[in-house]
C-alpha cells in the first residue's frame, strides 16, 4: 500500500509587507512559511490508514515549493512520512493552481499510489483547487471536503463523508484510486515524537525539476497558467471604531454599547 | 460578445440562495444575455426559482443523479460552455463548486479562478478579483487568450437577484461515467436546548479562550449579558462546544441576529459567511490587524479575559 499526500507551505505576511517592485506579488522577504493547516489533517489521515492496515504501507509526502519549504517535508516526516519529494526550479515560478496540479499529476504518476490526499485548500490563498484539479489530469476519481473517510487499502471503493454547508453532510462512495481534499476536524493531527524528528533527518527527501518529471517549460510558469495575476494591492477596509483605555474603562463602555444596542 | 452563463446550485431539491446572487452578478457584469444551467435529474421542477429578473434563458441538463454528483456536473457544464460559448461561467464558491469546478479549470480548456469577489470587463476581456495572504492583499486577474473564464463567485457579495421573468426553457443532454454515488445526506445533530439562527444576540468565542476549562466563563458572561454563546470553527472541531453553537460557511449562519460579540476570534473568510451581515459587530482580540476589525462597528484591542472579568460586573 501507498498514500501520497501532497502538501504546501503557506505564508503569512508581515504587518509591514511591501508590494514586489514589479507589482504582481508581494515581497517575499516579508513572509513567513508555516505547514498549511489543512495538510496536518491529510497526513494525519494516511498515518492512521496505514496503522489500521497494521502498519503496512509506504507514505510519500510532496510539495511544489523553493529551497524554504523542505522544512515542512522534515515535519511530515518526523511525524512518519517515509519518504518525501520536493519539486523546484526557477521555471515553475509563477505558475497557477492548474499548472501546480500538472506537476503533482506526473509526481503520483510516476508513484502511482493507492490514494492521494491534499488539503481542501490553502490557509494563505485559499484557492480550494489543487486537489481536485490533479484528479482530473489524472483522470482519477475524487471527493472534496472530505470529513470523515472508511478506506480500507486495497479495496475498489471508499466511503466518504463530503461537509456541506450548515453542518449538513453527504455521505458517498467514491471508486479508488481517487484524490480526495480533507477537510478540518476529520481527525487529531499527532505531533512528531523527538524520537521521530530525529529519524527525520535520515529519511530520503528527492529534489526534483519540472523536467525530470518530462514536463517541458511551456507546461509550467505563467505558459502552463490559465489564469494571470495581473497586479496585486491593499484593499481599503473598513475599520472598527477602536474603544480606548484600560481594560475597566473598555468594559464599562462596551457594557454601556451591549446594553444600547441590545435594548436590555 | 459578454453572453454569461450562470450555474445554478440546488440541493435537496431547493435551489440555493446563492444562485440568485450569481445572476444579479452577471448583470452588474453587464452581460449581454444571462443563461441560467440547472443540472440534475429534476432539474426540471426548479425552473421557477430561477426565473428572476435579469435572466433571458434557462437550460436544463437531466442527469442520472437528483442531486449533486461531480463527473455529471463537470460534463454537463462542458456541453453547455460547447453549446452556448459564454464568454464568462460563473458557479458559487460553495462546497459542491469545490468539488468539480476545479476540473473545468485542469482541462487547460478556459481561463479559470476561485472565489472572486469583483468582475470587469476590460475592452471584451475579464478581469477579476480575489483575495491573497490571507485577505491582506487582493490580486487582479486575467485569463490571456481564453474565449471562455470559469469563476467561482464568493458569496454574500452581492444582493441576491429579485422579481419575475418568463426566461424561454430548453433542455441539453449531457453523458458522464460517475466515479462515486450518492449514499444519503446526514442532517446535523438536533439543536437541543439552542438555535443560533433565531438569536438576535450572539456572544461568540474563538480560539483566543485557549483552553477548554475557559469555556464556562464566556457561557456565564453570555448569560450574564444576556447572549447566545456561539464559537468559530476550531472550538467546534476540538469539541468544547457543540457543531450546533459554531458560526460559519460549515456551521450556521447567523440569519436572526442584530447584535455579535466576537471574542477571540480572528474572523476567518469563513466565520464572516456565517455573520459579516449582522448591523452591530463588536469584536475583542489581542491583535489589532485581525480581520474581524475590518467589519465590526466597534473594537477593543485587548485580552478577552481581563474585558470578560470587568464586563461581568457590569451585569450583575
Amino acid at each position: 500500500m501507498k498514500i501520497l499526500v501532497a502538501i504546501k507551505q503557506v505564508a503569512n505576511l508581515d504587518d509591514d509587507f511591501e508590494i514586489r517592485d514589479d507589482g504582481k506579488d508581494v515581497d517575499h522577504d516579508f513572509c513567513d512559511y508555516e505547514i498549511n493547516e489543512w495538510d496536518d489533517y491529510s497526513l494525519e489521515t494516511a498515518l492512521q490508514i496505514r496503522e489500521n492496515n497494521g502498519d503496512e504501507g509506504e507514505i510519500v509526502v510532496v510539495t511544489v515549493g523553493p529551497d524554504d519549504a523542505e522544512d515542512e517535508l522534515r515535519k511530515c516526516l518526523g511525524k512518519g512520512a517515509d519518504r518525501a519529494i520536493r519539486v523546484w526550479d526557477d521555471a515553475i515560478e509563477g505558475s497557477d493552481q492548474v499548472a501546480i496540479a500538472r506537476i503533482l499529476t506526473k509526481v503520483v504518476e510516476k508513484e502511482a499510489p493507492d490514494m492521494v490526499f491534499m488539503g481542501v485548500q490553502a490557509a494563505d490563498n485559499a484557492y480550494a483547487q489543487t486537489g481536485v484539479a490533479v484528479a482530473q489530469q489524472l483522470g482519477w476519481p475524487h471527493a472534496a471536503v472530505v470529513n470523515a473517510l472508511e478506506y480500507t487499502p486495497g479495496a475498489s471503493t471508499a466511503t466518504a463523508n463530503r461537509e456541506l454547508e450548515g453542518g449538513l453532510e453527504e455521505k458517498i462512495t467514491v471508486n479508488c484510486p481517487a484524490v480526495m481534499t480533507i477537510q478540518l476536524g476529520i481527525n487529531e493531527p499527532r505531533y512528531a515524537s523527538l524520537r521521530g524528528i530525529k529519524q527525520a533527518a535520515g529519511k530520503p527527501l528527492d529534489e526534483i525539476s519540472h523536467s525530470d518529471l518530462g514536463l517541458s517549460d511551456d507546461e509550467v510558469g505563467e505558459a502552463g497558467s490559465v489564469s494571470r495575476v495581473r497586479k496585486v494591492f491593499v484593499p481599503e477596509k473598513g475599520q472598527a471604531e477602536l474603544i480606548e483605555g484600560t481594560p475597566a474603562e473598555q468594559a464599562a463602555r462596551l457594557a454601556e454599547i451591549l446594553k444600547e444596542l441590545s435594548g436590555a | 460578445m459578454s453572453d454569461i452563463l450562470v450555474i445554478a446550485e440546488h440541493r435537496q431539491g431547493e435551489v440555493r440562495p446563492v444562485s440568485l446572487e450569481l445572476i444579479a452578478a452577471a448583470k452588474e457584469a453587464g452581460a449581454s444575455s444571462v443563461t441560467v444551467a440547472l443540472i440534475g435529474a429534476n432539474a426540471a421542477d426548479l425552473t421557477g426559482a430561477v426565473s428572476v429578473e435579469g435572466v433571458d434563458e434557462i437550460v436544463t441538463v437531466p442527469t442520472a443523479s437528483a442531486d449533486f454528483q461531480p463527473d455529471e456536473w463537470k460534463a454537463a457544464v462542458e456541453a453547455l460552455i460547447a453549446a452556448r460559448s459564454p464568454s464568462l461561467v460563473m458557479l458559487p464558491h460553495s462546497v459542491d463548486s469545490w468539488g468539480f469546478a476545479p476540473a473545468l479549470g485542469a482541462t487547460g480548456n478556459y481561463g479559470f479562478a476561485t472565489d472572486v469577489f469583483g468582475i470587469a470587463n476590460e475592452g471584451g476581456e475579464w478581469v477579476v478579483t480575489r483575495a491573497m495572504y490571507k485577505e491582506k492583499v487582493h490580486a487582479e486577474i486575467d485569463f490571456p487568450g481564453k474565449s471562455t473564464v470559469v469563476v467561482t463567485v464568493r458569496g454574500g457579495t452581492w444582493k441576491p437577484a429579485e422579481g419575475s421573468s418568463s426566461p424561454a426553457v430548453s433542455s441539453l443532454d449531457a453523458s458522464a461515467t460517475a466515479n462515486s454515488s450518492h449514499v444519503e445526506f446526514i442532517e446535523p445533530p438536533a439543536t437541543g436546548d439552542v438555535d443560533i439562527t433565531q438569536a438576535e444576540f450572539m456572544l461568540s468565542i474563538g480560539r483566543g479562550i485557549a483552553e477548554e476549562d475557559n469555556v464556562e466563563q464566556f457561557s456565564e458572561l453570555a448569560d450574564a449579558v444576556g447572549a447566545t454563546l456561539g464559537c468559530s470553527r476550531p472550538i467546534a472541531d476540538s469539541g468544547w462546544l457543540p457543531k450546533s453553537r459554531q458560526v460559519g460557511q460549515s456551521g450556521k449562519v447567523v440569519a436572526a441576529c442584530k447584535l455579535y460579540l466576537a471574542l477571540g476570534i480572528s474572523g476567518s473568510v469563513q466565520h464572516q459567511a456565517g455573520m459579516k451581515h449582522v448591523d452591530n459587530i463588536i469584536a475583542v482580540n489581542t491583535d489589532p490587524e485581525a480581520s474581524i476589525f475590518s467589519i465590526a462597528r466597534y473594537g477593543i484591542v485587548g485580552d478577552i479575559f481581563e474585558i470578560a472579568d470587568e464586563l461581568v460586573t457590569h451585569f450583575e
